[in-house]
This record gives structure tokens, C-alpha cells and sequence, in this order.
């Protein structure tokens, strides 16, 4: 529902009154910035020494800082990246077999999501970090990283596989199963391709997900982007400048992701019209 | 498992400290993200761009970012206080983006013949709002109301990781690393403490939003 249907068209008064208001709010706005930004300033926090590795080539500090949290964003991307995949994979099994298999099996799915998505994503990080060597694996820190994320996003991917195979039409699979086609089938060649075209969207928005939480990291010493900031403000001591910087990255990537996602929805919904997705809810929309 | 059973004072007492932030930052958080979504949807420039922008960098920006952020940035502002503070509220502006959207969604779900309607009948604005729209909103802002606070109850164990000091993760933490107690029996006892509070809550959030489902 658009706003405007809330209300009637303004005339000529009111338009003038919203004016006034417009600009009586602005313009408090704008003093309540001022003042932040004049506080800051008096707390020293505009001076070079706190900006200078940041914004200056000629700072000698400026090429140590952008290698290092280029690395960061790296370390950060690579995790990240790792993390979807396999939650990817792992979800694909999980919603199929959940689908097919006999009811002990599926209790023990069931109970599996369950425990995993009512667990903090930053104690399973914990977990694994601290649980791995006790078993015997002694990976890299990235792989615990990476295990926690997706032990905690699998069961969410899982959802969002469900979601999207329930959504296509049931004429879809009824039709595969009239040509002679079985079950395993039907599910990989019919309704998996189409459903992971409808979950791409959902797909999308839970990778800004696993990037902001990749940022965990620092709790397990993982050297990605937050971590590397923090060891660059050991240095440089300009926590609030760098941490501006990073925010501002973060939120420029995200951002970025969300469109996307929203660009791809759009696409697909023209696409096809017939199979109204039932779009599921996902953990981006909850700050999961 | 002796650890979970000698310390259980311990864990408990990590749980209430868990649960007063998690109440703190929850109240916050309704009050901060009622507001911006009440300047999303205003016929005020400024106020729109201001609650947009809001919700654009909340979102996408992680927790641990903000939050360190309200540890340096706020005192830079001449504004003292703990760390319990600085945790709570940040915790509460981060949610409150995901609030805002909640909110926002479930105005948009009402049907636009509602309102329609009700400004045939000759309605003005506030009372289109406030008898109309809003009372049905309210059915479809619940559910995902109810999912943005269980998620805000995980997230309070990152405001944990930061040293608000004395929550159910510290709890664990602490007794892990300073200690030396195993590791695995402890991160179970925390996970626990957690379950705890998430899966009834996601229980009585699917109950009430089987109440209040309405064939649309």
C-alpha cells in the first residue's frame, strides 16, 4: 500500500504547511549532525594524525593500513564465500532428504534446525574454534570460522529450499512422474533447477547475512576485516575514523547485495507469472 | 558435565544478566523503531531521508561494528557510561532497523481499499490510521515482530563477546579460558541456557501467529 492513499491530495494550504514543516525538521536535523560533528571535532577526532594513513598516499602509513585491511576484506570475502557454498550444499541435502526419508530420520532433521538455529551464530563460531582440536582436526582458524557459519546458516538455507520447492506449481512434478520419471529424478532434473531460480533472490539476501556476521571473526582471531582493523587502531590509535571506514565498506557492499537481490526478484517475478512465490522469510529480514 | 552442575549458580545468574539486557534492549528498541518507522512513512522530506537512511546503515552494517563503535564513539561525544549501556543501546539501534521494517511491511500489507474506504466515509488521516489501518497491521506485523526479538536474544551474546561482562556467553567464556575448565561442556551449558529462551519463545511465536492468521 502506497502512502498516499492514506491521505488526500494536498492543496495549495497544505502543501505550503508541509513546506514550513519540511523545513523546521530539516533543519533540526541538520543541527543535531552539526552539533556530533562539532563535538568530534573539539574531542580532536578531524585532526591529520587521526586521518592521514587513511585518506593520505604521501602518510607512511597509508600503504602498511590498505594492505593490511585489503587483506582483511579478503580474509573476509573468503570465509564468507567458503561459508554460503557449503551451507549451499549442506541445505540441499538436509530439505531433500527431509523431504523423502523415513520419520526417524526426519524427527532428527527437525530436532538438528532446531538446535542450531536457537543457538547464537557467535557461540557455534566458539564451539567449533574450541571443539575441533579436541576432536583431533587441527584446521586453519578460517575453518572454524567457516564451520560455524555454516552450521548456522544450513538449516536456514534448508528453509529456504523447502520454500522454494513448495512454491512451484504441482503440475510441475506430476508431469515428470506421467513421462516415467523417479522420484531422484524428478527432484534434480524438474524441480531442483526451478527452485533454486526462485530462491536466488532469498539466496542473495543471506550472504549479506553470513558477511556481517563473518565480522565474528575477531572473537576467534580470525585476521579478516574487523580483526585487522582493530590491530591497525592498536597502532594508529584513530578507532573512530577506521571504524567509519570499515562501516562505511561494509555497508556499501551490502547495500549493494540487497539491490541485487531485489533487481533479481523483480526479474524473475516478470519471468513468470504463473507460479506465484511465496516468498520465505527470511533471516535478512530479522538481523539474524 | 560436573562443571555445568557445580557452577549452575554461575550460568543462572549469566542467564538473568542475559535476559535483563535482552529486556532493556527489547523496549529500546520498540520505541526507536516505531519512531523511524513512523518517519519512513511521514509526508516529510527530511524525516523520510533521515529514517532511510537509518535503516540503510543498521542493516548492512554488522553488529560487532556498531557496537564497537558506541564503546569509541560515544565517549568522543562527552557522554560517559558503562559498558552495560553502550552494549544495551547499541544492541537496541541495531534491532531497531529490522523493527522499523516490520513494522513498515505490516502497514503495507493492509490492503489499499481499506484505507480507501475509510477516507470515503470521510476519515482524516489519523483516524485512517488509527482505526483503520493500524489495528489490522498490527495481525501482520506480529509474526515477524516476534522472529526480529528471538533474533535480537541470540544477538545479545556478541554484546556478551564485547565484555558487557557477567551474560550467559561471558559466563562461559570466562570459565573456559580463565579457569581452565573443558571447553565442550561449558559452550553446551551456554548453548543450553540459550535454547532455553529461543525455542519456547519460538514456540508461543508460532501459537500466537496461528491466533491471529487471517484469510486475506
Amino acid at each position: 500500500m502506497s502512502e498516499s492513499v492514506l491521505y488526500e491530495a494536498p492543496g495549495p494550504r497544505a502543501k505550503l504547511r508541509a513546506r514550513y514543516a519540511s523545513a523546521v525538521t530539516g533543519l533540526v536535523l541538520l543541527a543535531a549532525f552539526a552539533w556530533v560533528i562539532y563535538r568530534l571535532a573539539r574531542a580532536g577526532e578531524f585532526t591529520y594524525d587521526k586521518w592521514g594513513p587513511l585518506i593520505d598516499p604521501g602518510n607512511e602509513n597509508f600503504a602498511p593500513l590498505w594492505t593490511l585491511l585489503g587483506r582483511g576484506l579478503v580474509n573476509t570475502l573468503l570465509a564468507a564465500g567458503w561459508s554460503i557454498l557449503f551451507s549451499l550444499v549442506i541445505g540441499t541435502i538436509l530439505a531433500l532428504t527431509r523431504v523423502t526419508a523415513a520419520a526417524w530420520y526426519r524427527w532428527a532433521v527437525v530436532g538438528v534446525i532446531e538446535l542450531l538455529r536457537g543457538t547464537p551464530v557467535v557461540v557455534l563460531i566458539f564451539f567449533a574454534y574450541q571443539a575441533l582440536p579436541v576432536v583431533g582436526l587441527d584446521l586453519p582458524v578460517m575453518w572454524s570460522l567457516v564451520i560455524g557459519l555454516t552450521a548456522y546458516n544450513c538449516v536456514i538455507i534448508a528453509e529456504i529450499v523447502r520454500a522454494g520447492i513448495d512454491s512451484l506449481p504441482k503440475g510441475q512434478s506430476e508431469a515428470a512422474y506421467a513421462v516415467g520419471m523417479r522420484r531422484g529424478q524428478v527432484m534434480v532434473s524438474v524441480l531442483l533447477p526451478q527452485a533454486f531460480r526462485a530462491m536466488l533472490p532469498a539466496l542473495i539476501s543471506q550472504l549479506v547475512v553470513v558477511l556481517k556476521d563473518t565480522s565474528l571473526g575477531f572473537t576467534i582471531s580470525y585476521p579478516e576485516f574487523v580483526q585487522r582493523g582493530e590491530t591497525a587502531i592498536e597502532n594508529l590509535g584513530n578507532p573512530i575514523q577506521l571504524y567509519l571506514f570499515i562501516a562505511l565498506i561494509f555497508i556499501v557492499i551490502n547495500y549493494t547485495l540487497s539491490k541485487l537481490a531485489v533487481y533479481t526478484e523483480r526479474r524473475l517475478s516478470r519471468g513468470r507469472r504463473s507460479a506465484a512465490t511465496e516468498e520465505p522469510e527470511s533471516a535478512a529480514a530479522t538481523g539474524d | 558435565m560436573q562443571v555445568l552442575i557445580d557452577n549452575y549458580h554461575l550460568y543462572l545468574r549469566g542467564l538473568g544478566t542475559t535476559l535483563r539486557i535482552c529486556l532493556y534492549a527489547g523496549l529500546l528498541t520498540l520505541v526507536v523503531g516505531t519512531f523511524i518507522a513512523g518517519c519512513r512513512v511521514a509526508p516529510l522530506t527530511p524525516l523520510r531521508a533521515f529514517g532511510t537512511a537509518w535503516v540503510t546503515v543498521f542493516r548492512n552494517c554488522p553488529l560487532a561494528v556498531v557496537l564497537f563503535f558506541m564503546a569509541f564513539g560515544i565517549p568522543a561525544l562527552g557522554v560517559n557510561a558503562s559498558y552495560f549501556v553502550f552494549g544495551t543501546i547499541g544492541l537496541a539501534l541495531y534491532t531497531s532497523a529490522f523493527v522499523c521494517e516490520a513494522i513498515r511491511s505490516g502497514i503495507n500489507a493492509v490492503s489499499p481499499g481499506q484505507a480507501e474506504a475509510a477516507r470515503s466515509v470521510g476519515l482524516g488521516f489519523g483516524q485512517t490510521l488509527r482505526l483503520v489501518i493500524l489495528p489490522q497491521a498490527v495481525r501482520s506485523i506480529i509474526p515477524p515482530l516476534g522472529s526480529v526479538m528471538i533474533a535480537m536474544i541470540k544477538n545479545s551474546a556478541i554484546a556478551g563477546a564485547f565484555g558487557i561482562g557477567g551474560d550467559l556467553y561471558a559466563v562461559g567464556i570466562r570459565q573456559s579460558s580463565a579457569q581452565g575448565e573443558a571447553i565442550i561442556p561449558v559452550l553446551v551449558g551456554v548453548a543450553l541456557g540459550y535454547l532455553i529462551i529461543t525455542i519456547p519463545a519460538g514456540l508461543l511465536l508460532s501459537y500466537v501467529e496461528r491466533k491471529v492468521a487471517i484469510a486475506r
